[in-house]
Formats: C-alpha cells, structure tokens, sequence
C-alpha cells in the first residue's frame, strides 16, 4: 500500500462520514418540511433562508441538553447502547459506490472507499449489528417500555431480515456477484436496455427491500420498537441529550444508507445519461436516486399507521417470506434463461 | 384488496402536497380577532381628552382573580384629569393574573375600561406583567389636550360626569 492510497483512503472515509453527519442534519430538515407538505403544513422556516439553520439550532440544543441517566441503570451498557447503535450506521455506506473511476490531478481515483467481493454480505451484516445496541439501550435503561421496546426490536428482526436477505440474494444471481461495484455494472453492462431488463424483472424484490428497509430502519409503519403512543418512545425513553441525539442520528443515518443500497441494487446506483463521459456525473445521480428514495421514506411514514406487533410478524413469516422466494425463483430463471 | 387501498392512501397523501399550506406566519400576518374578542383592557378618553375613569375602584372589587389595583386622588381645577371628583392616579392590572373575564368592563360605571383585541402579552420578567395606566390608556384624541387640564373653575361640579343610558 503506497502513501497515496493510504491518504486516499483516509480522505475518502472522512469524507462518508463527514457526508453521513451532515446529511443526516439535512434529512431531519427535509423529512420535517416534506412531511409538512403533506399535512397542509409549511414546516420549519425560520432560522436561516428557508429555515436551513434549523438542523443547526436543534443540534445546538441537544448539545446544551441534561444528560441524565436512571438511578438503577446499567451505566456501562448505558453509555455504550447509542454507539453501538450509531457506528454500524456509519460505516455501512463504506461499501457503497459513488461513481466510476475519476481522474483527479492525473491520478486515477475510483469514487468508492471499499470493493470488497462480499459487499452484500457485510451489508446484511453490519445492518443487524445495530438492533443490539437497541435492545442493550432497552435493557440497560431499567425501564419497562424500554425493554419492551428493546424486546420488539427482535422479534420484528427475525421476521424482517429473512425477507431482506432473500432480496439481497436474487440481486446476487442477477448480478453474479456480491460486489455492489459489480452490481452497478451488471446493471449498466447493456445500456439503458439492459437497466430497462433488470428493473423489470425486479419489481417484487425492489418492493420487498423497502419494505424490509423500512423495519431495519424501525421507521413507520414499523415503528414499535420505539412506538410512541404504546411504550413513550421505547428503547429510548430514557436517554436525553446527546446520547439520544447519537440514536435520531443513527436511524437517520441509517435511512440514508438503506435508501443508497436500494438505489444501488434497484435503480442502477451512480448510472445514468452521459456518466460514462463525465465520471463526476455519478454522484449526482446517486444523489438523486437516494432523494428519491428517502422521499418514499418519508411519504410512506405520512400516510401509514403502525402494524400490531404480532401482525408484523404473520406479516414477515407468511407474505414476505414466501414473496422473497419467489423473487428468488424470477431472478433464478432469468439467470438460466440468459445463460449466466 | 389491501394494496389498492394501501395505494388509494398513498395516493391522496401525495396530493395533499399541492394544496394550500394552512399556516398562518403569524408575525407578518395577524388574523383579525373575532367581534366581542377580550383582549388587553384599554383605558378610555372623552373627545376632549380627560379620562374616563373616576377611579371608584369598582373593577378592582369585580376583579374575581384580583388583578387590578386602584389608588385615587381628588381632582382640582386648576390640575383635572376626569370630569369626576376623584381620578385614578395610580392604575396597575397583573396580566399575570388577570382570566380576561371582562368583569371589570361590566362594572364600570363610565365604560372607562374596555377589553381591547390586543392579545400580543408576553413578558420574560413578572415585573414586566404589571400594566400600569400610561400602557392601558388610549393615545390623547387630536382634538383634545392632555391631562392634567386647567380648566375654568365649575365647570365640572358633579361628583361622577353626567352619563348616557347604554344603548346596547
């Protein structure tokens, strides 16, 4: 490993995460004004030109805030639960490809920190790693609701994962590879046609992804680990100040995550008109893409009422499940049929 | 079916988003009060510009939550604030402890006092909750004077000013 790739790499991580934290601010700003769309409402407006500032104020504010803990807690697990839940939120979309390969002062420069050949697997790896520091937060906060919270966040896991491993794994026949690198160029290896074949013959793994991605993330309609009305904030009922800023950042981070990986293995990732002339294209359209797909996040929460805890899971078991393996079936097929 | 009606959801929140926001920005735009609204009191003048107010004290005995505090002095002709006898020469109302009951309005016998439609009351100290007459009174009319008055001896010799019967 030369010097310059070491530093490479250094930029390149600073630069996710640095994009990871502030956009995760931003999200919060855009999920608050789109969702004030949908209610007739305007949103937050008054700090700063258009209220981009707000963000900026409520960071502020959490900073300023008490940090308290109960008096029976497991201070240890206590303090650890929000980072163990935040750092796999930050280093999922290490594996994520941003673009091509750009030429950056006569140095050629891919825009992706990591390709690694089992990409997929460490998605689904590093996505789960975070329900832990859910259920330590549930557990460690000496608090019924939080521990119920935190024993909801594992059983909607076993019923969700299964169905977002069966999407990852059609993905991976289609592709024939677990690199999303490799994804991204299945997707793009015969042109807009090519793309055109690969979203139609996955629609039902495109929809079970986000459904699946919409219980990893614990957003609405599969919020119960931290159901409001039912168990007052849930895993985190106890936490304040800037360790529950660190479990907000992570859900958010997460959405951005979860809405890069979908756009990655559904809608063609960094591809799009004239990114092969100008690599710097790429993560426009990556950008794009993942807005897209946070504003179905977001819709998705305004419109949707929380699923019943055990609905959730004859829901993961009985429909996602079996959909997964038909998916699997269409992608298995499609493979043999092209020859692969 | 479960997924047409899920769409059919999705669908008419999609287009909430082209309506109208309903939101009022209230500092630019302030909705006007509705007839008989209670706001803050106003302290009233005649045309000639003497107070209303004799300072009976008799919104300060109807005050439920004992708001308003009265002090009065006695008029002279040569330094006359109202057409009474007496005026009142210190008038605080708490606005922290006032309900806006308008009972103060309905006891005064010379509709001196009036629950205006100002509802911009905010403070960050309890001091700042005391109104004291200089803030309740209205502005001098344009073509009255300023009290006190000189004005010419017996010219106001009643004790209370001569009233009207309410016309409403």
């Amino acid at each position: 490993m030369t010097v310059a790739l070491f530093i490479e790499y250094i930029i390149k991580s600073v630069l996710i995460l640095a994009v990871m934290t502030v956009g995760f601010a931003y999200v919060t700003y855009y999920e608050r004004r789109a969702l004030a769309r949908m209610q007739t409402r305007i949103g937050p407006n008054r700090a700063g030109p258009f209220g981009l500032l707000q963000p900026v104020a409520d960071g502020l504010k959490l900073i300023f805030k008490e940090e308290f803990s109960p008096i029976k807690a497991d201070r240890l697990l206590f303090m650890l639960a929000p980072v163990i839940t935040v750092i796999p939120a930050m280093i999922i979309t290490a594996v994520v490809p941003w673009g091509g390969v750009v030429n950056i002062f006569g140095y050629q420069v891919p825009l992706y920190l990591a390709n690694v050949n089992v990409a997929i697997l460490y998605l689904g790896a590093i996505a789960s790693i975070s329900v832990y520091g859910i259920v330590l937060a549930g557990w460690s906060s000496n608090n019924k609701y939080s521990m119920m919270g935190g024993i909801r966040s594992t059983a909607q896991m076993i019923s969700y994962e299964l169905a977002l491993g069966l999407s990852f794994v059609s993905v991976t026949l289609l592709a024939g590879s677990m690199s999303l690198v490799d994804v991204v160029q299945a997707q793009g290896a015969h042109g807009i046609l090519g793309w055109i074949v690969w979203n139609l013959s996955q629609p039902l793994g495109f929809i079970l992804f986000i459904i699946a991605s919409l219980a990893e993330t614990n957003r609405s309609p599969f919020d119960l680990p931290e159901a409001e009305h039912e168990l007052t904030a849930g895993y985190h009922t106890e936490y304040s100040g800037m360790k529950f800023a660190m479990f907000y950042m992570a859900e958010y981070i997460k959405i951005i995550a979860m809405s890069m990986i979908a756009s990655t293995l559904f809608l063609g990732g960094y591809l799009g008109p004239f990114v092969d002339q100008i690599p710097w294209l790429g993560p426009i359209y990556l950008f794009i893409k993942t807005m897209i797909m946070l504003f179905i996040f977001i819709w998705v929460r305004a419109t949707l009422p929380r699923f019943r805890y055990d609905r959730l899971m004859a829901f993961g078991w009985k429909v996602l499940l079996p959909l997964g393996f038909l998916n699997m079936l269409i992608a298995a097929v499609i493979t043999v049929l092209r020859g692969g | 079916m479960f997924v047409v009606e899920l769409g059919r959801g999705l669908w008419t929140v999609f287009r909430q988003m082209f309506e109208r926001p309903v939101t009022i920005q209230y500092p630019e735009i302030k909705r006007p009060v509705h007839t008989r609204f209670k706001g803050r009191h106003n302290l009233h003048r005649y045309e000639n510009g003497l107070e209303k107010c004799i300072g009976c004290s008799l919104c300060a005995a109807a005050c439920p939550s004992d708001a308003i505090f009265v002090e009065s002095a006695e008029n002279t002709d040569e330094v006359r604030y109202s057409p009474g006898e007496r005026y009142a020469s210190t008038y605080e109302i708490n606005m922290l402890r006032c309900i806006f009951c308008g009972y103060c309005e309905d006891a005064c016998p010379t509709e001196a006092i009036t629950l205006g439609d100002n509802y911009e009351l905010s403070f960050t100290d309890r001091r700042q909750a005391i109104y004291t007459k200089e803030m309740l009174i209205d502005p001098v009319p344009t073509d009255g004077k300023t009290t006190p008055q000189k004005v010419p001896p017996h010219s106001f010799d009643r004790s209370i000013p001569v009233m009207e019967n309410p016309k409403d």
